[in-house]
């Protein structure tokens, strides 16, 4: 195996909402090709720290650096552009437009015809949107999406609409990809297929994840590293195994199953 | 763009522009009914180009009618005062507004839904008070002689353009940029669309189409007036896309041509104006809200300002 590459840095990381910390310096070290999940009971920042990672939210203090790039201070989009893509707890996809429009936004910031070429439909213009249908077909047909990419994407069951989201995100082509409770509202069968998507699509396209799950044993099942957090702090981190024997981490859901 | 379709409505269209020609040439078409397609063509321009901005991307503007006015009156100085050709007046008068779209885009392109649209039109207001309080254009009485230049053939060549354009950027990757803006920002620039850039775009391309239909409006009504462009004509282009379809050019034209037509005839009743717009914007958005030809929700262009932006919504689904 070759040397192991350090992706993400998250370095003495905070972020305050008025009085409340609502993540608490934390420090997280990805390395490429890592699986790794973030768990903690409601309200412990998971969500934020997703949020500081990919712009939305400036950190208070603390870096970030993708890639050895620090990453403090860009818009999400600049930050998507280095590498690092996600999806939202609460879906958001682009309602009106149809699955394949969803998915060839992604495609967005990599196409090379411009504005102006578009415009007077030059032939770049034919050549880049050719392409761009085509790799997003690709990316549906991963997902078994390709049969619905006519269809509006709000019109999609619940289930597919988590599917597509993450088809969305990989067809961004990012190296780390940020899954904000990918199984949420899915049945087990669902889960658990989609947890197998998940490692395989870690395998296949050779970059890292990041997955904040509620389900503790779809965690433990899929991820390598497990991060904990709590009250916007990390109170744990370690293999599947060494988190289900951890002290801090069966206080912080006591009364849980871990 | 280059499918059968295209070629058909192309064809047809020219043909609806010879037919009209022919008639215009052998004097079987009186003033009246030049003047109104004239003022259709004009008014097709404004409002496809403001549902770039309102209908893709999402952004509740209403000051239209201060960048149609900006074409307007720097085209009739262009011509008028300058002696220029009226292509390169017209394209004069397109250039300011789009600058005009530009530097007034970027400071207000913070603000959303109805905050976005009441610093749009305090914009309007402000360009029509600049133009009334300049002696250089005639202040309160406006300009007055200027040549009529824009006949129905420049209307409806101009009219074609603008449409191609637009068409042609909303069905590109650029156009599907704009309207993932529109349909979740948050979500947009996570997947990596500069979405600031696609809102100037928008704008710019915009104002600059307001801007050729204000050239056109000078030089066929000989005069301009600030009264001209107040908020009423903002107002009144926004009801074209809201009843045609936000999002859906042939329901913006569909609804432009039907409105334009109702007033010609209503023309004796200014008054009933205002009342009738705000009748058909109320009763669109209660009953019909995706307009005529089914664009998006009307009423989530308004709501937008109000609703998280911000990722970290916590409902459990
Ligand atoms: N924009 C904001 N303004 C104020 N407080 C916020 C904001 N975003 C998050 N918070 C608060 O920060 C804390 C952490 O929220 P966050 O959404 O990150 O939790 P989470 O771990 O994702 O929880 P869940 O499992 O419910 O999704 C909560 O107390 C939340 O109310
Ligand atoms: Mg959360």
């Amino acid at each position: 195996m070759a040397a192991q590459q350090l992706l993400l840095n998250v370095d003495n990381v905070s972020r305050v909402f008025g009085g409340l910390k609502a993540v608490s310096d934390v420090n997280m070290q990805i390395q490429d090709g890592e699986l790794v999940g973030l768990i903690g009971p409601n309200g412990a920042g998971k969500t934020t720290l997703f949020n500081l990672l990919t712009g939305v939210y400036e950190p208070s203090g603390g870096k970030i650096h993708l890639s050895g790039e620090s990453v403090g201070g860009l818009r999400p989009y600049q930050i998507t552009k280095r590498g690092a893509a996600r999806t939202f707890q609460n879906i958001r996809l682009f309602g009106d437009m149809t699955v394949l429009e969803n998915v060839m936004v992604a495609y967005h910031m990599h196409a090379r015809h411009s504005l102006f070429t578009s415009i007077f439909r030059l032939p770049g213009h034919f050549k880049g949107e050719a392409e761009m249908r085509e790799k997003a077909v690709e990316f549906l047909k991963i997902f078994n999406l390709d049969g619905k990419k006519d269809e509006i994407a709000k019109n999609l069951p619940y289930g597919e609409q988590r599917r597509l989201e993450i088809a969305r995100a990989l067809a961004a082509r990012p190296k780390l990809l940020l899954l904000d409770e990918p199984a949420a509202g899915m049945n087990p069968q669902e889960t658990v297929d989609l947890m197998n998507l998940i490692r395989w699509i870690r395998d296949e396209f050779k970059i890292t994840i990041l997955l904040i799950e509620h389900d503790m044993g779809l965690v433990m099942g899929v991820c390598e590293r497990i991060y904990v957090l709590d009250h916007g702090q990390i109170i744990a981190s370690g293999t599947p195994e060494e988190i289900r024997t951890n002290p801090h981490v069966i206080e912080a859901y006591l009364g849980q199953e871990v | 763009m280059f499918n059968k379709k295209f070629f058909l409505y192309l064809v047809l269209s020219l043909v609806f522009y010879g037919v009209v020609q022919f008639l215009i040439t052998g004097m079987w078409l009186n003033d009246f009914y030049v003047d109104t397609l004239v003022l259709i063509g004009i008014n097709i321009i404004l409002a496809v180009s403001l549902n770039l901005i309102n209908g893709f991307t999402g952004q509740f503007s209403i000051g239209h009618a201060g960048f149609m006015s900006i074409g307007a009156y720097v085209s009739a100085i262009m011509t008028y005062n300058f002696q220029m050709s009226f292509p390169v007046a017209l394209l004069a008068g397109c250039v300011a507004a789009a600058l005009a779209g530009l530097v007034i885009g970027l400071p207000t392109l913070r603000l959303k839904g109805d905050y976005l649209a009441i610093a749009t039109l305090g914009f309007g207001e402000i360009i029509r008070i600049v133009w009334l309080n300049t002696e250089y254009v005639g202040g309160a009485s406006g300009m007055n002689g200027i040549d009529k230049l824009t006949n129905w053939t420049w209307t409806f060549f101009l009219v074609l353009i603008t449409i191609l354009v637009i068409q042609n950027i909303v069905k590109s990757t650029h156009g599907r940029a704009m309207i993932s803006v529109r349909e979740n920002e948050i979500a947009a620039e996570a997947m990596g669309v500069n979405v600031t850039k696609y809102k100037v775009y928008a704008f710019v391309v915009g104002a600059f189409f307001a801007g050729l239909a204000g050239g056109l409006t000078a030089h066929y009504f000989y005069i301009i007036q600030p009264t001209s462009f107040n908020f009423m004509k903002s107002f009144e282009i926004l009801v074209f896309v809201v009843l045609g379809g936000l999002g859906s050019t042939g329901g913006v034209v569909l609804g432009t041509i039907l409105l334009t037509l109702l007033f010609t005839y209503l023309q004796e009743y200014p008054e009933l104006r205002m009342i009738i717009y705000s009748l058909i914007l109320i009763f669109t958005m209660i009953f019909r809200p995706q307009g005529l030809l089914g664009g998006f929700s009307a009423k989530k262009m308004v709501k937008k300002g109000g609703s998280s932006q911000d990722g970290s919504s916590t409902t459990s689904a």
